[in-house]
Order: structure tokens, then sequence, then C-alpha cells
């Protein structure tokens, strides 16, 4: 109060701390590298880099890609919405659902994935046709052989995504105890059913749970297709590598091209789900005040009602200019 | 809507018992509340106020005794002698007609001032989007929020908050408002905006039950003042002469802490 307000305390002007270990060890870690490169790239033949630029833009490869790309959306498209459903049914207050669910997780998560898709792959030979009767008749009305019916590229959806729903469940269930009961309980009061309740408060509110590791599953699955080979596929990314490399007898670079395209994919993932994490972070404490809103009140006291930590890789800085 | 006729009675509670497991919260709780009658509800924590106020829009299930709300059982069906549960569905219908109000808001983050406000008209009354909105803008100026209808909740303060939230019951018409412990969440320079705009609900004629700590509004708004301990009324009388001389020794005791 009584000092001018050119006579302001002394500002610290100090010397950073200095950190001569980091940089040592970044030029060691940087010579590693350099040398591991150079080393790679023109003292081991096996590599084959010319083998690799031939390969990474053959047809049958970047066709491989996208029957991998086409297995992983498929695959986590029918097991987000099976795993949403199966974790509703877990919540829910019938326990016949109940059961059903816990039955379902016992079973997909219980089995190898390996195994599962085995079956899958056998699945003609063991229900040979599919029909549709009148019950307890003998009368048909359709009937297709089993094998014309579901191509082996649709087993391979199928057994990926059954088991996927077993996990994505358990990860969509987290997500929906995470939210504060007191939110199911406004709903309630306010009179909305309790699948109002579920479908326009508390699964919305979920989803920043549910999206880090979701974005996990999704990459995982991505490489999880490599054993599609079981049912048998043979027209995925690593599949299709391993066929060429039984043809040159040169596994090596084919190797490092499905790499290559593996990586190029979980790369594109990690960016949409960047831009997912943003969306539904609306209303979350340090994001977006909404538009018309240029100086938000200052938060005063608890406010249970928000969200309080933010999830990781989560953009913390609001949208204001 | 009929005219409501004035004597009444909104609530009738008669003997209500509620038990946790082998706890029981409520022990034999009668108590009858007017239309229009504002009531605070006074006690000891855990005295039972709050899951009292909770079994009137059948959050909780009674365990025993009778509840009416405007003459309708709550909860359950009496047909003769037989009394049958009631389906989700049908105690949601009986629950939108009554508001309540949380000590924590629990406004769904979600969404903005004015979608948390047309939520319930729209999904459950089946409203249109611009009725539900121009209705939702009415109330929130009502509370004075009319310029936050954009905000998200996380950029309110809590005294906001918790006015917002008062807005959103009242956007289902209820006939009767429950307030769970409204200010006991917010910070002290914060707690009169909320009770202002409670003042002016109970001038407006709202049934108003409100379990409080809040000696200065129970006196000043409340019709009647009831002292709940144990599970049990204790005592319920004309606030003034609750709060200055009270008949129980039990009241006693507890005034004499909180005053």
């Amino acid at each position: 109060m009584s000092t001018s307000t050119t006579d302001q305390p002394e500002r610290i002007v100090a010397i950073p701390l200095r950190h001569p270990g980091r940089n040592i060890f970044a030029v060691v870690v940087i010579l590693i590298v350099v040398l591991f490169v150079v080393d790679a790239a023109f003292f081991r033949p096996a590599y084959d880099w010319p083998a690799v630029g031939k390969y990474l833009f053959d047809m049958r490869i970047s066709q491989a890609a996208l029957v991998t790309l086409e297995l992983t959306v498929l695959a986590m498209v029918g097991a987000i919405v099976l795993g949403t459903l199966l974790a509703v049914m877990r919540l829910s207050p019938n326990p016949v659902l109940k059961s059903v669910a816990w039955a379902y997780l016992w079973l997909f998560r219980g089995t190898p994935v390996y195994v599962q898709l085995v079956f899958w792959g056998l699945l003609a030979t063991i229900y040979k046709t599919i029909s549709v009767g009148v019950p307890f008749t003998s009368e048909t009305l359709f009937s297709w052989t089993t094998q014309d019916a579901i191509s082996v590229f649709w087993l391979a959806v199928i057994g990926l995504a059954l088991n996927e729903a077993a996990y994505m469940a358990e990860i969509v269930r987290a997500g929906m105890l995470s939210v504060d009961p007191g939110q199911s309980e406004a709903s309630t009061a306010l009179g909305m059913s309790w699948s109002q309740t579920m479908r326009r408060i508390v699964i919305p509110q979920s989803m920043r749970v549910i999206i880090p590791p979701t974005g996990n599953e999704v990459i995982s699955m991505l490489k999880t297709t490599s054993l599609v080979t079981a049912v048998p596929l043979s027209t995925d990314l690593y599949t299709r590598s391993r066929d060429i490399s039984a043809e040159t007898f040169n596994p090596i670079p084919l190797l490092i091209v499905a790499s290559i395209w593996y990586l190029f994919f979980t790369s594109l993932l990690m960016i949409g789900q960047y831009f997912l994490e943003r969306r539904f972070a609306r209303g979350s404490r340090f994001v977006d005040v909404g538009p018309g809103e240029e100086n938000p009140t200052p938060l005063v006291g608890a406010t249970p009602t928000a969200p309080i930590t933010a999830q990781p890789g989560t953009p913390t800085e609001g949208r204001s200019s | 809507m009929t005219e409501p006729i004035a004597s009444t009675p909104m609530v009738i509670a008669d003997r209500i018992v509620k038990s946790f497991g082998s706890h029981t919260v409520l022990r034999d709780i009668s108590l009858t509340v007017n239309r229009g009658e504002v009531v605070c509800v006074i006690g000891p924590s855990g005295s039972g106020k709050s899951t009292f106020l909770r079994c009137i829009n059948h959050l909780e299930k009674v365990d025993g005794g009778r509840l009416t709300v405007d003459g309708e059982l709550i909860g359950y069906r009496q047909r003769g002698d037989k009394i049958y549960e009631l389906k989700p569905k049908e105690a949601a219908a009986q629950r939108k007609d009554i508001g309540m109000v949380f000590q924590r808001f629990n406004l769904f983050p979600h969404l903005t001032v004015l979608e948390n406000i047309m939520e319930a008209p729209l999904q459950v009354k089946r409203q249109s989007r611009a009725a539900a909105s121009a209705r939702a803008l009415e109330l929130l100026a009502r509370v004075g929020l009319a310029e936050k209808a954009k905000a998200y909740p996380a950029s309110l303060s809590g005294g906001q908050q918790q006015r917002v939230a008062i807005a959103r019951a009242l956007a289902m018409d209820p006939k009767l408002m429950l307030f769970d412990e409204p200010t006991s969440a917010l910070d002290p320079e914060l707690v009169g905006e909320v009770l202002d705009v409670m003042k002016q609900l109970a001038k407006d004629g709202m049934t108003m039950i409100v379990v409080t700590h809040e000696m200065g509004f129970a006196r000043e708004v409340a019709d009647s003042l009831v002292f709940m301990d144990g599970g049990v009324v204790v005592e319920r009388g004309e606030p003034r002469e609750v709060l200055t001389n009270p008949q129980q020794d039990r009241t006693k005791a507890f005034l004499s802490k909180v005053l």
C-alpha cells in the first residue's frame, strides 16, 4: 500500500543450474545410435536395404497392409459395441444379464486368442450348414453351407472381435465405475430411467477414462491381427510378408517392411487418440470454457462434479486465444 | 393439473422405518407437510435426516410404514391388503414430480449449464428443444445466471453451481422440492446467494423440505422446524419457538452446541 509503484521488490537474477551430466549422456546416446545406424546401413548385408525399398511399396504388401487395417478397424468396432453392451449388462440390476456377461468374460478371457481363432476356422467343420427353420418342425426356410456363408476374412474378424470384447467390457466397466455415483443419483432424481441415465449421463462421462486404454487395445489389436494365420487367413500383412520371404529365402528385409507398416499405422492411431481425448475432455476443469465465455469465473470451493485429474496425454491448456 | 387445495397434505410420512442391513437409520418417523409449507429439518449427523429425504423420492426403499406424496404411495402400490413393488418406470414417473437438490450439486460436468437444465425435460417429458431451452433460460434468469447458459459447470463457483442445480430441478415443474444440505459444501461467502434463491422459491409458494444447518434460514423462512435424532422426530414446532425454547432435552443439548 505505502510503497510507490517504482519501488518494486528486487527480482532475482540467478545463474541457472547447469546439468553437464545430461549433455554428456545425450552425446553418448546419439553416438551409440549413429554407430548402430551406420553399421546397419553399410556393414550388415543381411538387412538387405535395397530389398526393403523394393518391397515396401510392393502391391502385395500394401494390399496386405490394407487387409490388416480392415481387420483391426472391423474387429475393434465390433469389440467396442459388444464390450459396452457387456459392461452395461454387468452393471445392470438384472441378475440374468449380469451372469451372462460374467460367463462370457470367463470363457473369452480364459482361453488364448490363438486357440479361439483356430476354433473359428473349424466352424465349418463343426457346423456344416446354417439353417433358418420353423421351430419344432423339420421345415427349413433358408439354408447355407457354412463355408459359403462366411468367408475366412469374416471368421477372423468375428474371432478377434469376440475375444477383444471381453477386454473392452472391463475397460468400459472401469470407466463407468469411475463416474461419481452422485451423477446417476441426480439423474435418477430427475425421473430419468436407468437406461437413460447410462446412455446420457454415465457413459459420456466415462469416455475420458475409457479412451486411453482403448487406444492401447487398438494398437494391440493391430498387432494381434498377425495371428489370423491360425484361422487360416493368409492375406494380412505379417502372413503375406512371411509368404513372400518363404519364396525369396530372404526373411529379414520383409520383417523390416512389415514393421515399418505396423509403425506407420500405430502412429496414425496415436494421432487419432489425441484428438478423441480432446473431444471428450469437454467440461473438465482446465479445458474449454465454451463459446461466449470469455472470462471464466475462477473456481471457488470444491467442485466435486468436475473430474479432478486430467488423463495422461490430455491437453491441459484452454482454447482461449 | 388441478388447483391444489390449500390445506391438503403434500407429504404424509406415517411410521417410516429404514434399515441398511442390521443398522436401523429411521426407527419411526411420522411427519406431515402441507402444500406450500416450508419445513426445515435439523439434527446431528447420522440422525437420519438425509436418509429420510431420500426416502421421499424413493432413492432409498422404505422398509416400514407408509409414505405418500400428493396422495400417492411412494415406491409401492397397494391393492387390497397386498403391497406390490413399483416397476422402475413407475418409480421414475413418481420422481419426476419431486425435485431434489444435493449437497454436492451433482451437475452433469459434460453438459453446459443450459444443457444440464434441458436434459430431463427433453428426455423424460419429451419436450421440444425450443420449449425446453426457453424454459431453461427463464429459470436461469430467475436464479440470476442468465449469462452463464453456455458455460460448463466446472467454470462456475459453488454457489453458482448450486443455483443451476436448483434451476435444473425446477425445470421439471415439481410439486415438491427436497433440499439435502444445499449450502454445506459452499464457502461461507457463497451461502447467501443460494439461500436467497430458496427464500424466493418459498415466497412463490413451493412446498419445500430442507435439511440444513442454517438456523438463520430456518428461523426466517421455515413454517415449521423439525429436530431429528437417532432416527426419530424428537420435536417439531414453530421455528422461533423450537430454537429459543426447546421442550426436549435432546433438542436443548443439540442447540447448545450449534447456536
